[in-house]
């Protein structure tokens, strides 16, 4: 049986003497759409970063396709990972932020090819292949030459999932893609996204977009003080919430 | 009132045609100004003690263009040292691991708190305090040894005193110019899974480049004029050193102190409009329109004047 893409067991979390993960338990299998909804402040973009080792776990366990991230295990013990085999091990895992993060030295299409030409050492003639079809594939075959500043929000965030799609994940995170950008902006991005879903891609969604969840999550998790306050399919969440603070945040954003 | 949406078909209006504000101040202090530069360049032309024939005579005499020569070298050789080392102390100075940041503190306290001149001469005169330098096991056997009188020749004296100085200051443009890159740089490069060698190379060094060129460029005409300095080694081959010693020899310092300041001059105009372009080079995506060039404010004015 192949392991799950992602596990986490009681997951914890600590900033100093704050606990912002408190216990989590999530289970993501191959190809399925997780989103993930609550206020903010609630250790979302915490919990995503933990997935690809931006934060480290303090205590339980998270493993992606059936290895422990960030750590070793020998024995009964676990050993730090060397940076080396945690950039390894990130390599398979894209992810896209809030604030799309491009570099504003690079065009559009040398975003998408740095990952591959400076970590793969692929040539640059392969990057070029790949990262043209990617940009067409979000939409941006025209745009290749430009610069983030002379792109717009919404086509900036789909270099953005280029350039991780770009180093071949198995995973892809993605934490508030589109609370950053514009309303008439949203849809551009949350396309790209559905597409990829579609395709079969394994996805971790942050998000306050409930019509996107609830079309193309597999599953939903309220995540709220560290903890996840309910978890089920996005219609049965959404249709009939249990927990009052679930009820009180979908009043807010439906 | 009420908006309704313009149709365009009434035309644009006619283009306003605005009377200038007047600046009369400004034109007191340009007369002013103009009487003043009159009367000093009128001083400089019919005071002999000037002595311009004599500038023109030595300028370009070979004793002078070899010493414009070796300034040059000493310039951009203690940059190079300078700016290697800076942003490797930079990057020490940042590293997680405190021998290494502990050790680029150490080294920028000492380099940047003691005065270049006095460096230079420490420098020439280590060859006497370590006339045999040796490299092995200390107070042990010796497995490698340099007669320093040749390693430490003034030249070389010269480069580590102005470039070792430099690299000290270097190091701290380095660093702010690092600092000054958004952390959402890193996590993106971290998330690709880059190194953290590579995300400095790729994505940080390029960023802060903006913040790093423009005072690396003062540094650079700054250096130009420090290389003088070198006199505490001594080293005579150098411009001013040179410049002096014609002045000595023909009883006439004085013109030939300016002549020295007049090539400086040149130099470091010469390293302005450099560092102009590279600046420009630099502000790459992180402007929408770069600044433009002199040629190009050119044409854009002859065209203008050609439509008018
Ligand atoms: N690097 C950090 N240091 C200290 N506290 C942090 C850090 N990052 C996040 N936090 C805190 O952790 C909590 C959860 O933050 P976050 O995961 O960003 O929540 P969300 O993404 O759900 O809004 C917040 O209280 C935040 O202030
Ligand atoms: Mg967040």
């Amino acid at each position: 049986m192949t392991p799950p893409m992602v596990l986490a067991e009681n997951v914890h979390k600590w900033f100093g003497r704050i606990e912002v993960l408190r216990g989590i338990d999530l289970e993501v299998a191959n190809g399925e759409v997780l989103c993930i909804v609550g206020p903010s402040g609630g250790g979302k973009s915490t919990f995503l970063r933990c997935i690809n080792h931006l934060e480290r776990v303090d205590a339980g366990r998270l493993s992606v396709a059936g290895r422990l991230v960030g750590y070793r295990e020998k024995g009964d013990r676990l050993h730090e990972m060397h940076d080396k085999d945690v950039a390894a091990q990130r390599r398979d895992i894209g992810m896209v932020f809030q604030r799309f993060n491009l570099f504003p030295h690079m065009t559009a299409l040398q975003n998408v090819m740095e990952g591959p030409i400076t970590v793969k050492r692929e040539s640059k003639a392969t990057a070029r292949a790949r990262a043209e079809k990617l940009l067409a594939r979000v939409g941006l075959a025209d745009r290749s030459a430009m610069y983030p500043n002379q792109l717009s929000g919404g086509q900036q965030q789909r270099v953005a999932i280029a350039r991780a799609l770009a180093m071949e994940p198995k995973l892809m995170l993605f934490d508030e893609p589109t609370s950053a950008l514009d309303p008439e902006l949203v849809g551009e991005v949350l396309d790209v996204m559905k597409q990829l879903a579609e395709d079969g891609m394994t996805m971790i969604v942050v998000t306050h977009e409930i019509g996107f969840a609830r079309e193309v999550g597999d599953q939903l998790v309220f995540m709220v003080d560290g903890v996840i306050a309910e978890a089920g399919t996005p219609r049965e969440v959404i249709a009939n919430p249990k927990n009052p603070r679930m009820q009180d945040f979908l009043r807010k954003v439906l | 009132m009420s908006a309704h949406a313009s149709s365009g078909v009434t035309g644009r209006p006619e283009a306003i045609r605005a009377v200038p504000v007047r600046h009369p101040a400004r034109w007191v202090g340009s007369v002013a100004i103009a009487v003043l530069v009159a009367m000093f360049v009128n001083s400089l032309l019919t005071n002999e003690n000037w002595n311009w024939s004599l500038i023109g005579e030595y300028i370009f005499s070979a004793p002078v263009v070899k010493g414009v020569g070796v300034t040059l070298l000493l310039t951009a050789l203690s940059m190079v040292i300078g700016l290697v080392l800076g942003v490797l102390l930079a990057i020490m100075r940042l590293s997680p691991n405190p021998v290494l940041s502990g050790t680029a503190w150490v080294y920028i306290w000492v380099f940047r708190g003691t005065p270049v001149y006095v460096q230079l001469f420490l420098w020439a005169n280590i060859i006497a305090l370590y006339s045999h330098l040796s490299l092995g096991v200390p107070f042990g056997p010796e497995l490698l040894s340099f007669d320093t009188r040749y390693l430490i020749a003034p030249f070389v004296a010269a480069l580590l005193g102005l470039g070792l100085n430099e690299g000290a200051y270097m190091a701290e443009i380095v660093r702010s110019g690092i600092v000054s890159v958004e952390e959402g740089q890193t996590e993106a490069a971290t998330a690709i899974g880059m190194s953290r060698m590579q995300t400095l190379r790729r994505v940080i060094l390029p960023q802060a480049m903006r913040v790093i060129v423009p005072p690396t460029g003062n540094e650079t005409i700054s250096m130009l004029k420090t290389t003088s300095l070198v006199i505490a080694i001594p080293l005579s081959t150098e411009l001013f050193f040179q410049a002096s010693a014609v002045g000595n020899r023909i009883f006439q310092p004085f013109p030939m102190a300016i002549m020295a300041s007049v090539w400086y001059l040149a130099l470091t105009s010469v390293l302005m409009v450099g560092q102009f372009y590279l600046e420009r080079h630099y502000a790459r995506g992180a402007l929408r329109d770069l600044p433009l060039t002199p040629v190009q404010k050119l044409r854009r004015r002859l065209r203008r004047r050609r439509s008018a």
